[in-house]
């Protein structure tokens, strides 16, 4: 654990990542309610939010990043988020081009 | 399923009887010795339920050489049929159904456990420490393992055996065009045992990366420990993927969901696909700890350390990102777009780069060294010429062009059998004759070893070579025969003479292993090459004690035993002995996988209430097992002592 988490310190990391918590769902919810852009677009945009917003708390509610073993939760999770990100997508550009979109 | 008593049990073809009565009579056999030995519980407490991760590797061993055993006839079968043109020796159903069990059991029940079977009795060595991170999960590993094999086994005497090929493809794997047990057999065998990988992987990841002795820095660490953490890391992002796509298969086959079908919005291709995303990373599961092994062999007895060892690591991390980015390789016949083929095609392409390096790397650990020619020694030799045809041959299936000529004919077929077994099976074999002082407390006799050794690699080149030329003669892979009029009998003859070549020299090994067992001067020290480097030879007996070292070794460099022998310290010596804690043998994981197997085998069947039972059995078991307190024992200074003043008579 860090100095902040001590008792007396004021926990501005805690504040900070909730506030941006609040405002990264609140521009979430703004734009499926307020906008008239395609609703794949939206979802798009929400994704990006709710991926950000995810990484935020890991590392600012759930500490992942300090403690002896930060660097290497850290590491791997960046390394499993690559590895699901070349998966789909790679699967994706693969079941949608070429001859195979025909078959679709 | 309706099945009739004799589609249940397979009858009518000799061959299978032959197997059921060797089955049959072999079971009766050893039930019989067992109890007149009166060795039940001598086998329960000190073997099926012990967390020893050294009796475990034992096990995995033992088990990957009865499925090298198995595998072997099917390969030898499939030789025998194809030796000649029109041969009737097997009928075109029972063909499909032998070549497709041989990759499964080579691949995934004899290769897999061989591999993790050597790195559950080294690595907990190597690193130091007395046992891994999670021993209770490691005997589950193992169980899960032996069922899932049991299960896949029993398909060809009950059933009936997968005939889809060892990648079940899809639509031909779907009920439609496979109907009856044989392809449920495949996905839940393949399931169950995947599970076990799973947790191996989970397990000895942490294991390293948390339980190296004092002093061990990442970087200080042997290159096989090296290669086995990168191989686990790999099961850990690959496996999971092979668990969804068998169990979407599995939907599909059982429960009547339409996706790999060829109904409904199904889609065959994505099956393709996700079998490769597991398909290729696996291949990179089999062969990185043979690199490892052979990375140890050959500084061993080169008298050298490992030449640039951090090009090595850095090559074998590269191995591991790359490894999942060049999957679509398998499949570039299946009309993917040329943007996609060619992005596939370079990125395979790079991988032959970090590879390239660590073959340079084992030609410079030998440059100037004084190399002893032991029997692990050639197989190590042996592996870098006869790895780098199958590696150059890979680099000419890569080219995506090409390989719309190559793929699906005997080139393809060659190509694996060439990395695979000069580079999986080569390692196997010489990482056991390596290890197996430390193993059994007595070496494999040497001269019977290098008849071995000969005969099978003289049997592989004649039995592997010729097939690259078929191949280019345009002969198609998985077929059940030929005619003469194909031109293609000379060399399929020659390669059948290989195979059982290959098949003599598997026999002359086990023949070595009890001579051996009889006739072997034992071991006295832990050190039975007399040139160990690593922590593995630091055992103050030949055969470690259950607990590994009595005093936890220090390190301080590279190949730390090498250095305490030149600085003349025997760190086991040490006399202030502490109490060791060890953890509790284990009951559930067997029983707990047994249930599993039961389920499964009711669902091969569609007999859906034994699947239910069954889930409800394994949840029983898991509750048992949380409330299990019991969290090992502790071994009295006493006994330490009287163990090591034992050792060290
Ligand atoms: C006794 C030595 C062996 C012989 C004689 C042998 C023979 C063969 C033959 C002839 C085939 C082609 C079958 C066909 O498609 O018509 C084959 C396929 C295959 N072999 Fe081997 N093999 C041997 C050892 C091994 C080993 C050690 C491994 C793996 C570590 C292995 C893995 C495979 C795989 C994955 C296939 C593809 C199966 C399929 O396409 O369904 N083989 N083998
Ligand atoms: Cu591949």
């Amino acid at each position: 654990m860090s100095q902040q988490t001590k008792k007396g310190h004021f926990p501005w990391k805690h504040i900070i990542g909730f506030l941006i918590s609040i405002a990264l769902t609140l521009v979430a919810f703004a734009t499926a309610l307020w906008t008239d852009w395609s609703s794949s677009t939206i979802f798009i945009i929400i994704l990006i939010f709710a991926v950000i917003q995810a990484a935020l708390q890991l590392v600012m509610f759930m500490h992942m990043t300090e403690g002896e073993d930060g660097g290497l939760i850290s590491g791997n999770t960046l390394f499993g988020f690559f590895i699901a990100v070349v998966i789909i997508v790679g699967t994706y550009w693969l079941m949608t081009s070429g001859h195979m979109h025909m078959s679709m | 399923m309706d099945l009739k008593w004799n589609e249940f049990i397979i009858t009518g073809d000799p061959l299978i009887l032959g197997a059921q009565i060797s089955i049959l009579l072999g079971s009766i056999a050893v039930v019989a010795a067992l109890t007149y030995f009166k060795k039940w519980t001598w086998l329960w407490k000190e073997w099926l339920t012990s967390v020893d991760h050294k009796k475990l590797g034992i096990m995995y061993i033992l088990s990957a050489l009865l499925m090298l055993f198995r595998g072997g006839i099917d390969g030898l079968m499939i030789r025998t049929q194809l030796a000649k043109p029109g041969m009737e020796f097997l009928d075109p159903q029972h063909y499909n159904e032998v070549f497709s069990t041989h990759g499964v059991i080579m691949i995934l029940f004899m290769a897999m456990p061989f591999l993790i079977g050597l790195i559950n009795y080294i690595v907990p060595l190597q690193i130091g420490a007395r046992d891994v991170a999670f021993p209770y999960l490691n005997n589950l590993s193992f169980w899960t393992f032996f069922v899932g094999m049991a299960l896949f086994n029993i398909s060809f005497i009950i059933g009936g055996s997968p005939d889809a090929g060892w990648t079940a493809y899809t639509p031909l794997a779907t009920n439609e065009f496979s109907p009856g047990p044989g392809q449920n057999y495949y996905l839940l065998a393949i399931q169950i045992a995947g599970i076990g990988t799973l947790m191996t992987g989970i397990n000895f990841f942490v294991t390293i990366l948390k339980m190296r002795t004092k002093g061990m820095t990442l970087m200080k660490m042997s290159m096989f420990t090296w290669t086995t953490l990168i191989t686990m890391l790999i099961i850990i992002f690959a496996f999971p993927v092979l668990t969804v796509a068998l169990a979407l298969q599995t939907f599909d086959r059982l429960f009547g969901s339409v996706i790999f079908t060829l109904q409904g919005d199904g889609n065959p291709m994505l099956w393709v696909n996700l079998f490769w995303v597991w398909g290729h990373p696996e291949v990179y599961i089999v062969i990185l700890p043979a690199f490892g092994i052979f990375s140890e062999i050959i500084s061993t007895f080169a008298r050298k350390q490992l030449f640039a060892y951090k090009a090595m690591v850095v090559s074998i991390v590269t191995i591991s990102v790359l490894s999942f980015l060049v999957w679509v390789h398998h499949f570039f016949t299946m009309g993917n777009s040329a943007e996609a083929n060619s992005f596939f095609s370079i990125t395979t392409m790079a991988i032959s780069i970090p590879t390239g390096v660590k073959i340079f790397n084992w030609l410079f650990t030998m440059y100037r060294g004084r190399i002893s020619f032991t029997t692990p020694m050639l197989w190590a030799l042996a592996f870098i010429p006869n790895f780098v045809i199958g590696g150059v041959t890979g680099v000419m299936l890569a080219m995506a062009a090409a390989d719309y000529q190559y793929h699906n004919t005997y080139f393809l077929v060659s190509h694996f059998h060439y990395v695979l077994i000069s580079g999986t099976v080569f390692a196997c074999f010489a990482g056991l004759i390596y290890w197996y002082p430390k193993m059994f407390g007595h070496k494999l006799n040497e001269k019977i070893g290098k008849w071995a050794f000969w005969i099978f690699i003289i049997g592989f080149n004649v039995c592997f070579f010729p097939q690259y030329f078929l191949g280019l003669d345009g002969m198609p892979r998985r077929i059940s025969t030929y005619t003469e009029a194909d031109g293609w009998t000379g060399l399929n003859f020659i390669s059948t003479i290989g195979a059982f070549m290959m098949g003599l020299a598997f026999l002359i090994f086990v023949v070595n292993i009890v001579y051996s067992w009889r006739f072997s001067p034992r071991e006295k020290t832990g050190d039975a090459w007399g040139l160990g480097r690593n922590l593995e030879w630091a055992t103050s007996s030949s055969i470690p004690p259950h607990y590994n070292f009595a005093v936890l070794p220090e390190v301080t460099g590279l190949d730390p035993y090498w250095d305490m022998k030149e600085k003349g310290l025997d760190q086991q010596k040490n006399v202030d002995y502490k109490p060791i804690h060890m953890p509790n043998n284990a009951a559930t994981p067997i029983i707990m996988s047994v249930i599993m197997g039961a389920a499964a085998f009711g669902l091969v069947f569609h007999w859906y209430w034994i699947g239910i039972v069954g889930g409800i059995g394994i949840f029983i078991t898991m509750i048992a097992r949380s409330f299990d307190y019991n969290d090992g024992y502790y071994v009295s200074v006493e006994e330490i002592k009287e163990t090591e003043a034992k050792a060290n008579k």
